[in-house]
């Protein structure tokens, strides 16, 4: 625990700082505690552990959207843990009335299939991206799936670079909104 | 989706933060909190007008002291609360001292005094001026900050609400203490301080609502 709180922390200040490599690597860390941890959790309480895989995805994007939130004074490990909560507290509510239909008895069966490794989540990001607005869908499809920088996007979509960081991040948070929305409740 | 290709999309052109955004968005909601207060105050109700007497003067000061130094006391503790995990660090009952404070003032000034005159020092003829106006004027810094908290990604929702209620209190009761002219110091501890805490339980009630991310 020493020690990887003291490397996610290194890697998260870099990536504050813009080191996309290294934000990819505490992404990709992050991923696997976060599947760790609601895997068990969900099983705990009875929940199947194929919702793991939304809420580690989801934990993601929030973790992302909100890094201007972590002070970089503070320990880094009680700061992603206290989202990784609130996103599966979250889910949790919004999904209460399914949590009457899974048995009790189901947890045992939910766990033997623990090992198996599923990245893939029900989420659905074409339909996703589909329900935002044209700009901000334009910016992150420019920025983030095609890989353009800021300044390409920009003179694509024909509008200023800080518009265009204004819609991708805007983007991402109604993306992380629309996820919410999108679960049985 | 495959949370690898999410990973690449989130890591593909990483922006610099800035670092200090939490901080200024909260600080710059309560700076507009205290000017729009201070407007409604010097608008509706009026200043006050016996400030070239030096007493009426120490006894603003005082109060403001008090009201602000909530403001600032409160300020701090949500720089932390407002944060995710932030609920780890700092014990809250802190935020009780100033009360306990002013609690004690009030009971000194008291046993000091005739009680033939407690009464008076208690409840004036505006004490319901002030537990009406204080609670009305908080409502524009309370929405300002309740916007600019829910942008920090509190976790603790209750808390941080509370939290956001008592700066919003405490900002409204700095502007009406303009206009007010009841010095006593009983008076401010149970009307200044009861409204103040009427809107920190307002805040702690709404905030699972309000500060949903």
């Amino acid at each position: 625990m020493g020690t990887s709180e003291d490397e996610l922390r290194e890697l998260m200040k870099a990536g504050l700082e813009g080191d996309a490599a290294a934000h990819r690597s505490l992404l990709d860390r992050l991923s696997r505690h976060l599947r760790a941890y609601y895997k068990n959790r969900l099983s705990q309480i009875g929940r199947s552990a194929s919702e793991a895989e939304d809420l580690v995805q989801e934990a993601l994007i929030a973790i992302h959207t909100r890094r201007h939130t972590y002070d970089p004074a503070a320990p880094f490990t009680p700061w992603a843990y206290a989202i990784a909560r609130y996103k599966l507290v979250d889910h949790l509510r919004r999904t209460k009335a399914s949590l009457a239909d899974i048995p009790i008895e189901a947890a045992g069966e939910v766990t033997a299939r623990e090992d198996h490794v599923d990245t893939e989540s029900t989420i659905d990001l074409g339909r996703l991206m589909a329900q935002l607005p044209a700009k901000m869908r334009n910016a992150i499809q420019h920025v983030k799936l095609d890989g353009l920088s800021v300044a390409e996007a920009a003179i694509r979509g024909g509008i200023s670079e800080s518009a265009v960081k204004v819609s991708v991040h805007r983007g991402l948070k109604a993306l992380s909104a629309a996820i919410g929305r999108e679960k049985p409740s | 989706m495959k949370t690898n290709d999410l990973i690449d999309m989130l890591s593909a052109n990483v922006e610099v933060i800035d670092r200090r955004e939490v901080s200024r968005t909260i600080a710059t909601a309560g700076a507009i909190g205290v000017l729009v207060a201070i407007v409604a105050v010097l608008v509706t109700l009026g200043g006050r007008t016996d400030l070239t007497d030096a007493r009426a003067l120490i006894s603003l000061v005082g109060k403001l002291v008090f009201t602000l130094g909530i403001v600032m006391f409160a300020l701090i503790f949500l720089g932390k609360y407002a944060r995710p995990g932030g609920d780890r660090r700092t014990p809250l009952g802190l935020m009780a001292l100033p009360f306990v404070a002013i609690g004690a003032l009030a009971l000194l000034s008291l046993l000091s005094a005739p009680s033939a005159h407690w009464e008076s020092m208690i409840v004036s003829d505006r004490w319901h001026e002030c537990v009406l106006s204080i609670p009305l004027i908080a409502i524009v810094p309370f929405a300002l900050m309740m916007s600019a908290v829910r942008r920090a990604a509190p976790t603790h929702l209750t808390r941080a609400g509370a939290l956001t209620g008592l700066v919003a209190g405490s900002i409204s009761a700095t502007a009406y203490a303009l206009h007010c002219v009841d010095d006593s110091v009983p008076f401010v501890a149970l009307w200044y301080g009861g409204t103040i805490a009427l809107c920190t339980l307002a805040g702690a009630a709404l905030g699972p609502r309000l500060l949903r991310w």
